[in-house]
């Protein structure tokens, strides 16, 4: 099963990678962009075609190592 | 002394930090890769080293803080043995827990390699003896994400127990945003854990130990350390 683990900064964690990307699109005249705020996207191959099985793992990689929760939210998906 | 300098790939400050080790104790630590389980039999001090473990990959210490040695590590500190994390060796023990909060990206976003200067608040802890309170030392930093942060409440709780044993300020001691180099939250340069015998710290004292570096102001960490042990020994 094909799935996604997204992990984004918690409101109110300063992101200067963003900040320094909106930067970047306001001088390159890219109109009507708020705000910028990085993340990342984890595609994942689960083995097995058990979801709720597969969505444990996920949640289990996700706290124990893909995101650091002190600063990071994470959303898990299983795609298919 | 008995010194564990703890080796994972991509450390590139072990041999900076063993050398220093052995001038100032006149024993060599031993080098423990990251794949072992046990720490040698009677290590007092573990120190994790500066460098780049596994490229900053994912996040700065986040796979080198899962590596098998750092369970050992977890149970040495837990039974009160002393750890000293510089660096990497910072962002390594927030990521395993070891120490609270979190290094971030620089403020200003840029790497900074050059001499700064750090206020010891207080001499009573092992990490901190050799200095007297108050007193500003100059030692190298060079990193990237040296941005400590952490939420309020940590960082009151940091601040009440008295677990901040360097910031960053000028060279009269003033602290401020000026003098804040990365950013960090109280400009927190080291900070230790509740139990006060893990300390993480983003400057790296071992290169000022010799007359040939031009300073010698972190030898005296390393003195403390050792003389430390040697009393409890």
């Amino acid at each position: 099963m094909k799935a996604r683990v997204t992990v984004t900064l918690k409101n109110g964690i300063l992101d200067p990678q963003g900040k320094a990307i909106e930067g970047a699109l306001k001088s390159l005249g890219v109109d009507g962009i708020a705000s910028v705020r990085q993340g990342k996207v984890f595609d994942i191959e689960v083995e097995g075609a058990d979801k709720a099985k597969a969505e444990a793992a996920l949640k289990a990689a996700a706290d124990r190592l893909l995101a650091n929760t002190v600063i990071e939210n994470y959303r898990v998906e299983v795609l298919s | 002394m008995k010194a564990a300098v703890l080796v994972f790939p991509g450390i590139n400050r072990e041999r900076d930090m063993a050398r220093t080790l052995k001038l100032v104790s006149g024993t060599e630590p031993a080098m423990v890769w990251h794949a072992e389980t046990e720490l040698p039999k009677g290590t007092d001090l573990v120190v994790i080293p500066g460098g780049f473990s596994y490229g900053d990959y994912l996040r700065c210490g986040a796979i080198a803080a899962r590596a098998p040695v750092m369970d050992a590590v977890r149970a040495h500190a837990a039974k009160g043995g002393l750890v000293l994390g510089v660096c990497n060796g910072f962002q390594i023990l927030c990521e395993s827990g070891l120490l609270p909060g979190v290094l971030m990206r620089n403020a200003k976003l840029k790497f900074i390699c050059r001499d700064v200067h750090l206020r010891v608040e207080r001499s009573d802890t092992p990490f901190t003896r050799g200095y007297n309170a108050g007193q500003v030392i100059r030692v190298p930093v060079a990193h990237g994400e040296g941005n400590y942060a952490a939420d309020e409440d940590t960082i009151r709780r940091l601040e009440g127990e008295g677990r901040v044993l360097y910031r960053y300020c000028s060279p009269a001691g003033e602290v401020g945003d000026t003098h804040n180099i990365n950013g960090a939250a109280a400009s927190i340069a080291g900070i230790v854990n509740d139990k006060g015998n893990v300390l993480g710290m983003m400057p790296h004292p071992e290169n000022h130990v010799e007359e040939i570096m031009g300073c010698t102001d972190g030898r005296g960490l390393f003195a403390g350390l050792a003389a430390h042990l040697e009393r409890a020994a």
